[in-house]
């Protein structure tokens, strides 16, 4: 028998709280795309994509309409494009990432992701090349995004590869500084990558994934506070955490339910939920405001590390109850320019870039949609890289970075991208020379956490 | 199929006779009905068989939410499986 207070309280997240199914994401695999004769490749690779998703809008817009549950993006992952790119006679990956870019528009997603390389040990055939290409891919293209993984746990930092991605962030943002240095902002650099992500710029397709498979992503940081706010003001911590694993519950069956729901209609298998609170910038729906409903004064504040951690493992807990396989990054999300808490906190001077790492030891990802000056130098961002890499290596978690150098800015402005990207005070950055460090190139060994047979 | 209607809005004269009228011209069989004023705002929950009605249920839902734009109410028809899932272990 359903429950009256129940199904108000469901209507209550949905309509209030910004409660949503943030992305349901097709992972599909282009290994059966790889050809010698780089035309043949991107007109297979536009074939399969546009063959495999063509129902996937519609279907989840009917499925979101007749259960009442918003979802907000229909996204895809593919294989890793510098995978395909090894098999090809001298191509030009500008050419792949353009037939993706059609693709995904044909079929009416909003990104896809996978303009990718997993170099973390080193480089092969298709990997230098795709990297290069980056700034004017992301800069030709709309949909597309892309993520390279430079190290992880099992083999360590692939510092030439951290040296390159500091120079390629800076010309991917040169490279579109007219439309707000955007490519940058669909450009991610990863530690210990998962397969399975299906949340952007990071996601793609892994190698050992089925052929098309069909993931979910879920939110709700909006319903978290509201929860903390109505019943968690006086109590302790552990009831604070208590509250948070059953709102996580609530809200991650929802995405298994949309999952399953979706997986059959279109007769694809159902790969994982991401379990993660993703914020966005409309008002409320904040990670950062948990942690100042939690009782910081402001995110950033001494504590908010700890709070974060909380946090972060009560939703794992919470949500992995709720679900039959979890995946992807599942944890807190903590990206600047799509919380508005964050930006205010940022604004009022009460999180530092340090800060912010500091949190990425305990949550899910690392420094996300952070803006920082236009004149910062590669070898910073290569070292901020190295930082946040080391972090997910020696925990064995994921940490990426996705910074945005703001051409022609300084700290104060602000960059706006619009829509779930946000908008984002530049934040101050060390200025220190790492450059000789970052110069030496090589290959930062495994830590001994990797060593567990 | 079995659905929810969940009508939230400012409480007024009218509100279960123009849903409830709603649902015998589409051959919507109600099951259960709870309604509740909490501080002068109107909460009801219906929960209502489809399987006599041969509209698709995003159309209806579209048409209830109409219906209670008229009076001012948040009205929504969604599947019943949703609520099941969440709260049910």
């Amino acid at each position: 028998m359903l429950n009256t207070n129940d199904i108000l309280e469901t209507i209550r997240m949905i309509s209030q709280e910004n409660l949503d199914v943030r992305t349901v994401t097709m992972g599909i695999s282009l290994l059966d795309c790889a050809d010698e004769d780089p035309k043949r490749a991107c007109e297979k690779i536009y074939r399969k994509i546009t063959t495999k998703a063509r129902d996937l809008v519609p279907v989840v817009e009917r499925i979101s309409s007749a259960y009442g549950i918003p979802v907000v993006n229909k996204r895809i992952s593919v294989t890793p494009i510098a995978m395909i790119l090894a098999s090809a006679r001298n191509p030009n990956p500008v050419d792949y990432a353009e037939a993706l870019d059609r693709a995904a528009k044909e079929v009416g997603v909003n990104f896809i992701g996978g303009f990718s390389a997993l170099v973390h040990k080193g480089f092969s055939a298709g990997d230098q090349e795709l990297i290069h290409s980056i700034p004017e891919a992301l800069a030709k293209t709309e949909f597309v995004c892309s993520s390279i993984n430079i190290g992880s746990t099992k083999s360590g930092i692939n510092m030439d590869a951290v040296k390159l991605m500091g120079s390629i962030v800076k010309q991917t943002a040169e490279a579109t500084k007219d439309d707000q240095c955007m490519g940058a902002a669909k450009l991610v650099v990863f530690c210990n990558a998962p397969e399975d992500n299906p949340f952007m710029a990071g996601a793609f397709h892994g190698p050992g994934e089925p052929d098309c498979v069909i993931h979910v992503g879920v939110s709700g940081p909006g319903a978290v506070r509201a929860a903390l706010a109505k019943e968690g003001k006086s109590c302790s911590i552990d009831k604070v955490a208590e509250l948070i694993k059953r709102t996580a519950f609530k809200i991650t069956r929802m995405g298994q339910l949309v999952g399953n729901l979706v997986s059959e209609e279109l007769g694809v298998p159902f790969g994982i939920v991401d379990l993660s609170l993703a914020p966005t910038p409309a008002p409320g729906d904040s990670v950062a405001n948990i942690l100042e409903e939690i009782g910081l004064e402001s995110c950033g504040s001494c504590g908010t590390t700890a709070a974060l951690a909380m946090l972060n493992d009560a939703v794992k807990k919470g949500g992995v109850m709720a679900s039959n396989h979890v995946g992807g990054l599942s944890g807190a999300f903590i990206p600047v320019s799509e919380d508005d808490g964050m930006i205010n906190a940022v604004r009022r001077g009460a999180l530092s870039l340090e800060k912010l790492e500091a949190m990425t030891a305990v949550c899910s990802v690392g420094i996300d949609m952070v803006v920082v000056p236009g004149d910062t130098s590669a070898a910073v961002i290569s070292a901020l890289i190295a930082d946040e890499a080391a972090i997910g290596m020696v925990n064995s978690k994921t940490t990426a970075v996705r910074v945005i150098p703001a051409i022609g800015k300084k700290v104060g402005d602000e960059l706006d991208f619009g829509g779930l990207l946000g908008y984002a005070p530049v934040m101050p950055i060390s200025t220190w020379s790492p450059e000789r460090f970052i110069g030496r190139g090589g290959r930062i060994p495994s830590p001994i956490q990797a060593l567990k047979n | 199929m079995k659905a929810v209607i969940t009508v939230i809005g400012k409480d007024q004269i009218g509100i279960l006779a123009k849903i409830s009228t709603l649902c015998a011209q589409k051959q919507i069989n109600v099951e259960d009905v709870t309604q509740s004023i909490v501080q002068g705002m109107f909460a009801m929950t219906m929960v209502v068989d489809l399987s006599r009605c041969d509209e698709e249920i995003t159309a209806l839902s579209e048409r209830f939410a109409k219906e209670g734009e008229t009076m001012g109410l948040d009205v929504r028809m969604t599947r019943s499986e949703l609520y099941d899932a969440m709260h049910r272990i």
